[in-house]
């Protein structure tokens, strides 16, 4: 789960990690009182999980109250990269005269933490290290030990950050590893970390991503009104494992690998796939009737695909599961044409269960290539 | 032969009592695998389902002279089950748990790489060495032994090659998880298939997110001379969607499914467009050879 800057900031200041005084506003009236209360300028910044905001106008300094309300309406509602701006941050606009790079991750290759540090931060960090790539420092960091005085100290010196900082930026990054270990957070990035003309130092921007496995052992704010789609809310709900796509060939399917070979294969056959949907190894005929609810009531469908792999869970119980969840959604409900692959364990007792229900909508094909042509043909055939 | 696990291998099941540690204990029984034990704490001296439960894992390796554990408990328990395992020195320790906190599992896998027990999963459906032992929740009956081996991130993928090459069956096939970090790679699975006078052939199969099968690749290139096909999943996957799999994301220009199909190629692993057309490639190759 990523937080919007304003949530990392929160999380920063909560473990001592200086940031710049400020407030979200929803709207530009709120705007406008939180500029008059920081007095001088501030800076108005669009709350989107995505980056780039500068470049697409989400960002907009303000001398005072007046502006800050002006740049705020001028921000909420902006759409950035298919993010709808619902909030934006009003802070002290701090300037900086030095901006550098610092960064805790999970190394997925060497199966440890990863610090990553540079003396010159601002531009995006991708950008860095294809530009630059001796400017970034990065230092493997034992989940045993975690990151001490010592260790910070030692990665910002690497890093090149002037001596006169160095002191403050590692307790710093001793104070991020303390978000990072303490919140279950997978990532926390900040760029830049700026030393200000005065002398502070103090993080300017913050990106977080929480593990979510970890969620049960934290009180964490509700990731409600973050501008997803509603189908997905939906879902999520009703505890699927569900994404929207921009397709038209619903798809449905028991195994996160096997659903995503379904959707490429949807795609070779010349259609786009509307959704991911994986329904999991117990596949119980709720499930079956929750996800088909879900994929038929997305107006972009024109056809589903049903792929299912019958390993643990055998094809009969999933036949079963799909007649049971035709039933529960009604004549009405399926108004588009499902065809179903089912393999694996006891796949012609299945076949034979969704041969007998007939019912109208349903069509078998026994191959997972075979089933994805025709779904994507029917898709097409409607469009 | 096999690869991790053979017929001699001797299993104690971690979560025994719980409803899933039962049910796959039995499974695993009944696909011919020796479980010698379950551990649950506070319940050693029980008998389940005819074994004997043990207290703690050094226990029931005392006991029973147990080297494999299969770990079913639930994910705020799993770190203290596998740190257990790894300190009583068992030799493989298969985490089916999904759901672990990455914090947790990057101590755990910490500890057993400074021990000598090697980490399969979390997060994964666990391996089979078809007609020997299983240790996890892949079905035994959907293949037959023969000589292909296979690693996988992804379980039900991992079904539909098995089942489709059944009739020339496989040496050992390994689910190693599709968390963002697990403890056995692809590159582990490779080199103890190509060292395996057993294995003919390897079908590797990975899907988006990080730059595993990249470095798979580099591998392949250099330390494997059996014949490998391979298939990639996620072609279609939006940039910063998560795919199911904590693992499968795909961020920036990292980890998209094209990359990884060019670098398997580019070191002459054929890779299949679908995982029927995988199958078809192994087998002419098998025919081939």
């Amino acid at each position: 789960m990523d937080l919007f800057e304003h949530q990392a900031k929160e999380l920063f200041a909560r473990y001592g990690v200086p940031v710049p005084e400020g407030a979200v506003a929803a709207t530009p009236e709120e705007a406008r009182a939180i500029a008059a209360e920081l007095a001088g300028p501030v800076v108005v910044k669009a709350q989107v999980k995505t980056g780039g905001r500068g470049k697409a106008g989400g960002i907009k300094p303000a001398p005072g109250p007046a502006a800050a309300e002006d740049a705020a309406r001028a921000i909420l509602g902006m759409d950035i990269k298919g993010h709808l701006t619902r909030s934006v941050l009003v802070e002290v606009a701090d300037v900086p005269a030095e901006e550098y790079y610092a960064a805790f991750l999970v190394d997925r290759a060497a199966g440890t933490f990863l610090a990553m540090c540079s003396a010159s931060g601002g531009m995006e960090i991708e950008e860095l290290a294809a530009t630059d790539p001796g400017a970034l420092v990065r230092v493997p960091i034992d989940p045993l030990r975690g990151v001490d005085h010592e260790t910070a100290s030692f990665i910002v010196t690497e890093a090149g950050l002037p001596s006169d900082v160095a002191g403050e930026a590692a307790g710093i990054l001793v104070g991020l590893w303390k978000v990072m270990a303490g919140e279950d957070a997978v990532l926390v990035e900040v760029n830049p970390l700026a030393r200000t003309a005065d002398g502070r130092v103090l993080a300017l921007d913050g990106k977080v991503t929480l593990d979510e496995n970890a969620g049960y052992r934290h009180d964490r704010p509700a990731e409600a009104a973050t501008g997803g789609d509603d189908l997905e809310s939906r879902a999520k709900g009703k505890g699927l494992n569900y994404v929207k796509l921009d397709g038209s060939v619903g798809v449905i399917g028991n195994g996160a690998g096997l659903v995503m070979s379904t959707l490429d294969v949807v795609a070779q056959a010349g259609a786009r796939p509307a959704n991911f949907l994986d329904i999991g190894g117990g596949a119980s005929a709720q499930v079956m009737a929750d996800g088909l609810g879900v994929i038929l009531s997305d107006p972009d469908v024109k056809s589903v695909l049903v792929n299912v792999f019958g390993g643990i869970t055998a094809c009969d119980a999933v036949a079963d599961g799909i007649v049971a969840a035709l039933a529960t959604l009604g004549e009405q409900g399926a108004t588009h044409p499902i065809v179903v692959r089912l393999d694996g364990n006891n796949a012609e007792a299945g076949r034979r269960i969704l041969d007998q229900a007939a019912h109208p909508a349903v069509r078998q094909v026994p191959t997972m290539d075979g089933a994805a042509e025709e779904a994507a043909r029917l898709a097409n055939a409607a469009a | 032969m096999s690869i991790f696990l053979s017929k001699d291998s001797r299993v104690v099941v971690q979560g025994m009592t719980g409803a899933e540690g039962g049910r796959h204990t039995a499974r695993m029984v009944a696909a011919g695998t020796n479980v010698v034990a379950g551990v649950t704490p506070g319940k050693g001296g029980q008998v389940h389902q005819g074994i004997p439960v043990f207290s703690s894992v050094a226990e029931a390796m005392d006991s029973t002279g147990a080297d494999v554990s299969v770990v079913f408990v639930p994910p705020r328990f799993t770190k203290g089950a596998v740190l257990e395992a790894v300190d009583a020195g068992i030799g493989l320790c298969v985490v089916i748990t999904e759901g672990v906190p990455v914090h947790d599992s990057l101590e755990f896998l910490t500890v057993a790489r400074q021990g000598t027990t090697r980490v399969i999963g979390p997060n994964c459906p666990g391996l089979i060495s078809p007609g020997a032992a299983n240790a996890g929740i892949i079905p035994a009956d959907i293949t037959a032994p023969g000589r292909i081996g296979l690693v996988s991130k992804s379980g039900t993928l991992t079904y539909q090659l098995m089942y489709e090459l059944r009739d020339i069956g496989f040496s050992t096939a390994v689910g190693i998880g599709g968390d963002p970090v697990i403890g056995t790679t692809h590159i582990d699975c490779l080199r103890a298939f190509q060292d395996d006078p057993d294995t003919d052939a390897i079908v590797m199969i990975g899907e988006i997110g990080g730059d595993a099968e990249e470095r798979a690749a580099a591998f392949i290139e250099k330390h494997v001379t059996k014949p490998v096909v391979a298939y990639v999943a996620g072609f279609t996957a939006p940039e910063g969607k998560t795919m199911g799999h904590a693992g499968a994301i795909i961020s920036g220009s990292a980890g998209t499914a094209q990359a990884k199909k060019e670098a398997l190629e580019k070191v002459g692993v054929s890779v299949g467009r679908t995982p029927s057309e995988t199958a078809r490639l192994m087998r002419a190759l098998l025919e081939a050879a």
